[in-house]
């Protein structure tokens, strides 16, 4: 249990729901929530939830509070935007998903392999570096994200798909010597920064 | 059509040189030229986290992402609504812009984080898409009026997938049954499966890289719903969804022991062929399973 986590599970003894409302992405319309059900009817990954997003919301409410952060529920989200543009309420549920998982992730909570969250994470790292993605190390970071072994396995199985994309000039082997860049890269990395610091400086004062 | 309609170009990453939609890009500058549209790119934009960002970058820095590329258009282009070609960079733009508008705590944060690049926005911009620029600005008849080889006798699934249909969609358009899609195949001479039923079902996103085997299972069925209609090909205004349905159509083969090879290509592609341009400026090359009913035309 990282130190963060602790001092917020303390500070919010007894209401998770108030910690979600005050910590995560849009929290406070959990409590719109009518239980109707149309957001788990309409996911398209509803099969591989271990709790629907109706379930999730009503788990907020009961106090379950490890088992909503620890589940790995809310990284089965695509972003279709089905549940969003569904809900007759109108709750941001894509939004409330996004923010769950990364609160869970800021507290150290998420079940390890999950490969979303480490795919996101290398998605993040990709972007901030130089301000764009680099197509070519995110996916060579993807093979690679369970250890070299099974990347060799991985690379091999996809080596047709990677000669495709080189032949249609949608990959770029040059991408590996540096790639695609903002110019003002000290001007980005400070905005990330600040913003990543005020975000923190927030989520801190609320454990205290 | 005498004066060109100009707008602040956000490109995005994936439209790069050797990237993995730059074919996208290639024909929406075809197609752009003979609408008599003017794309002025915004100057060092960047990305902007896409819908896989938030777990690494949390609210703030994500929509501070976006918050840059709004602020660098505000001083560039000030006169021009910024367009998008890709899904996900017009979702995640246009979310911010509302974002920052809706909440203090937001607005006040990416203007904190701004000032640290020299930046500061007004957020008094629209965010489009590009289909919305067809469809609200051009206009159809337009298009038609454009149209040198009609794509006749081509039967064309339109694929809206999500992102350029919800949260937000076309205007005036349903999320359920969106029909922009249909009439620009229409439009052009092809023709439309109006009825396919998979127009908006999920592909499976930025988790067909990191759960393939569960994105597969919602890839199948949109491929097999246009074979099913019958469709030569299936048409998108999304990077992601033209990426998912056509380049793992072999992996979804050789798990299913399907036979799938049907070209997936962009409104973009089909407008560019129609109006007459080659195949290199319709970027048939870059398709990795070839659409030969367009080789055939645009030769």
């Amino acid at each position: 249990m990282s130190d963060l986590n602790q001092a917020l599970a303390e500070k919010y003894q007894g209401n998770f729901l108030k910690e979600v409302i005050d910590n995560v992405e849009e929290g406070d319309m959990v409590r719109m929530c009518m239980q109707c059900g149309v957001c788990a009817g309409s996911c398209p990954m509803g099969p591989h939830w271990e709790h629907t997003p109706q379930k999730i919301f009503m788990m907020i409410r009961a106090n379950k509070r490890d088992e909503v952060l620890q589940s790995d529920s809310m990284w089965m989200c695509t972003s279709c935007y089905n549940c969003i543009a569904r809900c007759p309420r109108e709750l941001p549920i894509t939004h409330i998903m996004h923010g769950l998982a990364s609160y869970a992730k800021r507290l150290n909570l998420v079940p390890k392999e999950q490969p979303t969250a480490k795919f996101a994470q290398l998605f993040w790292d990709n972007l901030a570096k130089k301000g764009r993605v680099n197509e070519l190390k995110l996916g060579i970071s993807l093979y690679f994200m369970n250890g070299f072994g099974e990347g060799i396995k991985v690379a091999m199985g996809n080596q047709k798909l990677g000669m495709n994309m080189l032949k249609t000039k949608r990959m770029a082997i040059n991408e590996a010597w540096g790639g695609h860049s903002v110019k003002d890269k000290s001007g980005f990395h400070a905005m990330l920064k600040k913003a990543a610091e005020l975000e923190s400086a927030a989520i801190e004062a609320h454990s205290k | 059509m005498s004066d060109k309609k100009e707008y602040s170009f956000y490109p995005g990453c994936s439209s790069q040189s050797g990237a993995s939609s730059s074919n996208y890009l290639t024909s929406v500058t075809s197609m752009c030229e003979e609408l008599d549209i003017k794309l002025n790119t915004i100057d060092d934009w960047n990305c902007c986290a896409a819908s896989i960002g938030y777990a690494g970058g949390g609210e703030l820095p994500r929509i501070s992402l976006s918050a840059r590329n709004i602020a660098l258009s505000e001083q560039q282009h000030p006169q021009q609504d910024i367009v998008a070609t890709c899904a996900a960079c017009w979702l995640a733009t246009r979310e911010a812009s509302e974002r920052i508008a809706q909440s203090t705590k937001i607005k006040e944060g990416t203007g904190v984080a701004l000032k640290e690049a020299g930046l500061e926005m007004k957020n008094d911009k629209k965010i489009r898409h590009m289909v919305e620029v067809l469809v609200e600005d051009i206009g159809m008849d337009a298009i038609t009026a454009k149209v040198k080889k009609p794509l006749e006798g081509i039967k064309i699934a339109g694929y809206v997938g999500c992102q350029t249909n919800r949260p937000f969609g076309i205007h005036g358009e349903s999320f359920e049954n969106p029909q922009y899609l249909d009439n620009m195949v229409a439009a052009v001479g092809g023709e439309p499966v109006r009825d396919y039923e998979k127009k908006v079902s999920c592909c499976g996103g930025a988790l067909a890289f990191s759960e393939p085997d569960k994105s597969f299972n919602l890839i199948k069925p949109i491929l097999e719903s246009a074979m099913d209609h019958g469709a030569d090909m299936i048409v998108t205004p999304c990077p992601v969804c033209q990426m998912n349905t056509e380049v793992y159509q072999d992996k979804i083969n050789a798990k299913f022991g399907t036979s799938f090879n049907i070209p997936v290509v962009y409104y973009s592609t089909l407008m560019s062929v129609a109006f007459g341009r080659s195949a290199k400026d319709a970027a048939l090359d870059g398709q990795v399973i070839q659409a030969e009913k367009l080789n055939k035309i645009a030769k």
